[in-house]
């Protein structure tokens, strides 16, 4: 599967650096882990986010493959279109190569606004690998909620007030909305844990039908902490059981990680700004909420993956 | 909040938006109109307001329609992207006669365009971006200042004659920042809809009668159809000819006998004026910097601004065309609002652009070299 450090070592780089991503940003880290995954050629939709204002200032690119960057709301129509065309041509016999789509947006771009045009794609079975990755927020436009957001959290739409402490909703499970597509493979995973990343994106492009990934991805300045924190963050999230790291082969459910030690959620929220009025006392009730949605979808994945 | 202030205008326009009495904002995040909905999400629920961030610009629009419908005073706030999603609202509530503000910060375009720099470019997606014949009314603001009173404006407009309202800024006037002094509430025309007064059973929402017909609000107590159908006085479908022909003529007369009250432009130093500048937005203040420039050099050089871009000042254009031998106009675009100019001057005048569209704003010494040739 995905091999060594030392083998992936070797592996072409398709987003090169020079892009002007924050530091610490978790987004061209968990790209460069998917894109390690494949060896022939590939073309990338990228929607509006921002991985693609980084990567794509005149007049330089950072990618090294195809890449198209069309609107907001419809990476996925274009990819599809894409992918439909190679398949045509391939048929006529007018490319010979093996040629690998994807595309790719934050949780703005394909929990909310690209949501439909990601299920039509789904639906109609492009072959593509959907990447999500999830830092909670439009944090292109300058932090404001997503349907991506957990409960409680601060963005400059669910200010914390008298009113509201945050967010008032939980986060929409997009991962099983994309399951109940019944595509062939839908996995959730983390930069901070490269390998099993890398291993899901080697068979999310081996499928023969679309797959989804939906990769977490801290953001400094939207969730408010220091910038060398972000794998850690990624990590903790993944030791809480706030972001498990499972797939949906077939419709087979595998959880890929049991942490040892289940920690408390409060140790992933405690380094991260957008999140300092939970540990207020009056706050608790938000805290304990959202330690019971975690506990509880933690529990219901398990007993989907038959481990309880 | 009244009295002196140092506002950006997209603060300004959510100032004016809460002392016209809306009450209630379904948006999507884009920039360069983000603050409007961020202040307000803080300031909406504080005023007993709804504040609703929705997963895309076209469920904006349809919330703002929705919520008008229920009785708020209702907006979103948006850029070229996002407006052009909201296109088939925006048609929806033209045809169903539903106050409702949009306002739409100019960006770069076409596309995704330049999201930080400004543009003039949607004056005319702003008039035609839907489909089929509609009225519709547009207003551009040249300040802080003026982003408030037109916000105040354009929801009286929309009240007044149930039609969509589209407050046009630019990327310019959005995050400049003015020190300006707002009115206190007693101070502010504010205009509420009409309500029907008659017995449900007499309620007519569409009656071609009269020409603004009162809007009940869900809930009044007076059951109606609402439809983006061609529909008949109680609201139900009708492919009648004579039933729809009467319906398009009213919504358009009720714009069009009203022009006195809707088209609003300022006149500077037009009263000895050879050459007029006419202007709108951004490229407004530039325009009347140069005019200052060129009075220095005893040039003859008048300003006519714009502040209601649809329906088109007609009126004043004509009275120019009568007057000045040279009409310059600058805009943020290849020329969107020359081509109405020339289409009312026919002739008597040259008609001239001044025209920039790289995502920078163009500079009184460009209008200045333009008086000069």
């Amino acid at each position: 599967m995905a091999g060594n450090l030392k083998q992936l070592s070797h592996k072409p780089e398709r987003l090169v650096s020079g892009h002007r991503m924050c530091a610490g940003c978790a987004a061209p880290v968990l790209v460069k882990q998917i894109l390690y995954a494949v060896d022939v050629p590939v073309v990338i939709a990228n929607a509006t986010c921002c991985l693609e204002v980084t990567t794509s200032v005149y007049p330089y690119s950072n990618w090294k493959c195809s890449w198209i960057h069309s609107a907001f709301e419809n990476t996925s129509a274009t990819i599809g279109g894409v992918e439909a065309a190679y398949r045509a041509m391939k048929k006529r016999g007018e490319i010979e190569e093996d040629v690998r789509f994807m595309a790719i947006g934050g949780d703005g771009g394909t929990f909310d606004i690209g949501l439909q045009s990601l299920s039509g794609a789904l639906e109609r079975g492009h072959r593509f690998v959907y990447v999500c990755y999830d830092n909670e927020a439009y944090m292109n436009t300058g932090i404001q909620r997503s349907s991506a957001t957990p409960l409680g959290a601060w963005t400059t739409t669910s200010p914390v007030g008298t009113a509201i402490a945050g967010k008032t909703r939980p986060r929409k499970d997009l991962t099983k909305i994309v399951a109940a597509h019944h595509i062939p493979y839908v996995a959730q995973a983390s930069p901070s844990n490269w390998k099993d990343l890398t291993t899901k994106a080697e068979k999310a492009f081996n499928v023969d039908g679309p797959a989804f990934l939906n990769v977490i991805s801290p953001c400094v300045p939207g969730w408010k902490y220091e910038p060398e924190l972000t794998i850690k963050l990624a990590k903790m999230a993944v030791d809480t059981c706030y972001w498990p790291l499972y797939e949906i082969e077939n419709g087979q459910y595998k959880v890929n990680y049991k942490p040892k030690e289940k920690k408390p959620l409060v140790e992933w929220l405690k380094p991260q700004g957008r999140f300092k009025h939970l540990l207020a006392p009056e706050n608790k009730h938000l805290l304990d909420e959202l330690q019971s949605q975690v506990d509880r979808e933690w529990e219901e994945l398990l007993k989907n993956a038959g481990e309880s | 909040m009244s009295g002196e202030r140092f506002l950006q205008g997209n603060e300004a326009c959510a100032e004016g938006a809460l002392a016209a009495g809306a009450r209630f904002f379904a948006g999507y995040p884009i920039t360069p109109s983000s603050e409007i909905g961020e202040i307000l999400s803080r300031r909406l629920p504080r005023v007993g307001g709804k504040f609703i961030q929705m997963e895309d610009e076209m469920s904006s629009l349809a919330a703002v329609i929705g919520a008008s419908l229920g009785g708020l005073k209702a907006l979103t706030a948006t850029s070229g992207p996002g407006f052009s999603l909201m296109q088939e609202n925006l048609g929806f509530a033209a045809a169903a006669e539903i106050p409702c503000v949009i306002v739409e910060v100019q960006r770069a375009g076409p596309s995704t365009g330049q999201p930080t720099s400004p543009s003039q470019g949607d004056v005319m997606q702003a008039r035609w971006g839907t489909h089929g014949d509609h009225p519709i009314i547009v207003l551009a603001p040249s300040s802080v200042r003026e982003f408030f009173n037109l916000t105040v404006r354009a929801f009286n407009l929309s009240e007044k004659y149930r039609t969509p309202v589209i407050v046009l800024a630019d990327e310019v006037i959005a995050h400049m920042r003015e020190k300006i002094a707002l009115p206190a509430p007693g101070e502010i025309e504010v205009f509420d809809r009409m309500k029907p007064t008659v017995p449900p059973e007499w309620y007519f929402p569409f009656d071609d009668t009269t020409e603004v017909p009162p809007l009940a609000s869900f809930g009044q107590g007076y059951r109606f159809n609402v439809t983006g159908v061609y529909h008949d006085k109680a609201g139900f479908p009708t492919m009648r000819p004579d039933e729809i022909e009467p319906w398009f003529e009213r919504i358009f007369a009720k714009i069009e006998h009203h022009l006195d009250d809707i088209v609003e432009v300022e006149r500077e130093m037009m009263e000895d004026a050879e050459i007029a500048l006419v202007a709108y937005g951004a490229s407004a203040r530039s325009a009347r910097s140069a005019m200052h420039a060129a009075r220095e050099k005893d040039l003859k050089v008048g300003l006519v601004k714009l502040k209601t871009l649809w329906p088109f000042a007609e009126a004043a254009i004509d009275r120019v065309a009568r007057k000045v031998g040279r009409i310059i106009v600058p805009e943020m675009n290849r020329g969107q609002v020359r081509l109405e100019v020339e289409r009312v001057v026919a002739g008597r005048a040259r008609v001239l652009g001044v025209n920039r569209y790289d995502g920078e704003i163009i500079s009184p010494a460009q209008i200045l070299s333009a008086i000069e040739e």
